[in-house]
């Protein structure tokens, strides 16, 4: 017989039926069974029923992050699809989207049969691949879409790179309407960022470091928006960062352009400052911008003009973060804090609440993605996150699951952690201390 | 009670006026000792002293090497191309070497802003900046400000303006951060596409005509011009720049009052400064010279422990407690 899961007398969330109040929720082989105050008793006669106390914890749809970097193939030794499987179900992920901008990049149906078939095997996150918008990410000619779509890829993009070419977008949106997938585009425009490391401003002035302006983000920001405008395609803008950006985002939503956006949890917590002292571990791409920036992106989340909040977990050997800053490397690793930072920098100060955080962190990458989860609607896959919203913790590197050390948060207090994550009704990450 | 530096001279930034004006002051007697026959005292006898040169230079090089060696530490100049450094080795490793070869002091000299900082959070021997990067080059500001408090007298009230390639000069920052501190008035003029964006936010006046900063300023520091600015598409030719920001007699003889002229040097004459004003008599171009032995001087004797009260003696001999 099927197994079957009870988790007891949390506050179970689902935004996508409405949902806040304390209830149990019956799982019964991969499917949420039933919800309700009543399961309890209706399922106490099952065999085998394993039961989850969830008093005082939240129980939501389980998290989705559309993008991530899990380094495999290519370089094992900064990640593996495992280790970041598992450092996404530690981090309360159900769902990982991993980039293509490995090596060899993705973008053919063997690399994309790859990648599923090593998700399958760390048997932790459900891992999907985004398959490469050109060949090799070299912003030249198309790869195969419909093949890459048919062995699973979930989206395109040449993430870590811009598309500079306004015709290859183009041509891609308009592609990619055939198999109904989005384009997600690293807005940056070359010319304008090549050679910045850090947000151009009074900071990068002071230290001394060639600055990335806002505009480089927002000028290909809305040329995507324009050419989705025009060919009816799919656009996913990637890790927004600026004002400019959310002004554009919301200025192609109110035309009813088919835009969605990101935004990664750094983006809404931190500021250029955090690059004082040069610190490498706050380098990313694109840079922290300042404080004014974080308070439109915040707004953007609570309205909606901001779609979903994604990590770009990118992880890297401490030794290529342990060097001069202009010539260290890009990117944090984020799958096991995105969650606390985010209750730390937009519930608990209130310009969110719980709801609309399982909102933006499972069931919209649902539905932008068109990935299974991001609800418990009886019949829905069993993919669900158990989290504690109030326990404080310290960031020790040292103990997360991901081969990754590379945060800005290490030994900051933050609050919210993952109790136990259970994907397609499995228990596949708990801590209860 | 007289302030410390700390461990190391990283930038001017993180100074206080109470300890620029110790450096100041602590170089007035080391000046007379360049005067001297016998150019030598043992106020750094037994300190170990390595000058870690990532980018060639000739001037500073030389000038901390001469003010090591009239204190009498023992030195070793390694620069980049000859090293482990040109077999790929990584800063932190070429700092751990050092370190273990326990050594007191590093001065270094390096491509990417930030670098100094970077080595002396990681050893524990003291750190001199020499240049890092577009970031800061602290003993070039001091020195600067030496040479025009000599000329004035003081510092404080002093119009300065620093003219050139501000957004990619280490001299421009320890200037704007050391001037300003002091209490002089700090101007910068030059092409806006060579001026960082957030220079207002930096507490100096911006002057869009080289004719107008002359007109305000008490002295001119002029930038060197890099050659490959104009490569890389900042300013059409040094032709042009000449023309238009270019210190020459006749733009600084329409003030008719004398406007002190500093340059951090190597020159490039006919492009940002004129021959007839890099040699004319408001020039202290070579006094920054010889200044900056001075001031590195003291700055190696105040890293080193010595007391400020006790560099008149240190001259005479007897060495600081260290």
């Amino acid at each position: 017989m099927s197994r079957s899961v009870l988790l007891k007398g949390g506050r179970v969330i689902d935004p996508s039926q409405s949902l806040d109040e304390t209830a149990d929720v019956l799982i019964v082989g991969d499917k949420v069974e039933a919800i309700g105050a009543r399961v309890a008793n209706d399922a106490s006669n099952r065999d085998g029923l394993e039961t989850i106390e969830c008093a005082g914890l939240v129980v939501s749809p389980g998290f989705i992050d559309v993008h991530c970097h899990l380094r495999e193939p290519g370089r094992e030794e900064v990640e593996t699809i495992a280790t970041g499987a598992r450092a996404a179900v530690a981090g309360g992920f159900t769902s990982v989207c991993a980039m293509p901008n490995t090596d060899p990049v993705t973008d053919n149906q063997a690399a994309v049969g790859f990648i599923i078939r090593q998700g399958t095997i760390a048997n932790a996150a459900r891992v999907y691949p985004v398959g490469a918008i050109s060949l090799g990410q070299r912003g030249e000619s198309l790869a195969e879409f419909g093949e890459m779509v048919a062995a699973g890829a979930v989206a395109v993009s040449d993430d870590g790179r811009p598309v500079e070419s306004a015709h290859l977008m183009r041509t891609a949106l308009e592609y990619a309407r055939t198999f109904g997938i989005p384009v997600a585009d690293h807005c940056e425009e070359p010319t304008l960022a090549k050679g910045g490391a850090m947000n151009e401003g009074v900071v990068s002035a002071r230290l001394g470091l060639k600055g990335v302006p806002a505009e480089a983000e927002e000028i290909m920001a809305i040329r995507d928006i324009l050419l989705a405008r025009r060919t009816g395609g799919h656009i996913h803008l990637c890790h927004m960062s600026t004002r400019g950006s959310v002004e554009l985002i919301r200025w192609g939503k109110d035309r009813g352009i088919n835009v969605t956006a990101e935004v990664c949890p750094h983006h809404i917590s931190l500021t250029e400052d955090a690059v004082e002292d040069y610190n490498t571990n706050a380098k990313m791409n694109p840079p922290l911008r300042t404080a004014d920036d974080v308070a439109a992106l915040q707004q953007a989340v609570r309205d909606g003009t901001i779609d979903l909040i994604a990590t770009d977990h990118a992880p890297h050997h401490y030794d290529e973060k342990e060097r001069e800053f202009a010539d260290a490397p890009n990117g944090i690793i984020g799958l096991e804090t995105a969650l606390a930072v985010n209750i730390t920098w937009l519930v608990a100060p209130g310009i969110i609440d719980l709801s609309l955080l399982v909102e933006r962190m499972s069931c919209a990458p649902a539905r932008v993605y068109k990935l299974p989860g991001g609800t418990l609607r009886r019949g829905a896959v069993a993919d669900v996150t158990v989290f504690d919203a109030e326990t404080k913790w310290v960031v020790e590197p040292s103990r997360f699951k991901s081969k990754g050390r590379n945060t800005p948060y290490a030994g900051q207090t933050l609050q919210g952690l993952a109790r136990c994550t259970l994907v397609g009704g499995r228990v596949a990450h708990r801590r209860d201390e | 009670m007289t302030p410390s530096l700390g461990k190391d001279l990283l930038g001017l930034e993180r100074l206080s006026g109470d300890q620029i004006k110790l450096i100041l002051d602590t170089a007035e007697p080391f000046k007379e000792i360049s005067e001297r026959a016998i150019k030598k005292v043992p106020t750094l006898r037994g300190a170990t002293i390595v000058n870690l040169f990532f980018e060639a230079s000739t001037r500073t090089r030389v000038s901390f090497e001469f003010a090591e060696k009239r204190l009498s530490a023992d030195t070793v100049n390694v620069a980049a191309s000859g090293s482990s450094v040109s077999k790929g080795e990584t800063l932190v490793d070429t700092a751990r070497n050092l370190e273990a070869m326990r050594i007191d002091m590093v001065v270094i000299r390096h491509g990417a802003s930030g670098a100094a900082q970077f080595l002396a959070d990681r050893i524990e021997s003291n750190v001199i900046n020499a240049g890092d990067g577009t970031h800061e080059h602290p003993t070039q500001g001091l020195l600067d400000m030496l040479t025009l408090r000599d000329h004035f007298g003081k510092l404080d009230g002093i119009k300065v303006c620093i003219v050139g390639d501000v957004m990619h000069s280490r001299v421009a920052r320890s200037g704007i951060w050391g001037l300003t501190k002091m209490g002089a008035e700090v101007g910068v003029c030059g092409p806006r596409s060579l001026l960082p964006n957030a220079i207002d936010e930096m507490g100096v006046k911006v002057f869009n005509r080289v004719e107008e900063a002359i007109e305000w300023a008490d002295a001119l520091n002029i930038l060197r011009l890099q050659l490959e600015r104009m490569t890389a598409g900042y300013i059409p030719s040094l032709r042009e720049y000449n023309r238009v920001f270019g210190v020459s007699r006749e733009r600084l003889d329409r003030a008719k009052r004398d406007i002190l002229i500093l340059h951090p040097g190597p020159m490039n004459r006919g492009v940002e400064i004129d021959s007839d004003v890099a040699d004319g008599p408001f020039s202290v171009i070579l006094e920054q010279v010889t200044n900056g032995v001075a001031v590195r001087m003291a700055v190696l004797y105040l890293l080193s422990g010595g007391k400020p009260e006790l560099a008149e003696s240190a001259k005479r001999g007897g060495a600081g407690d260290r």
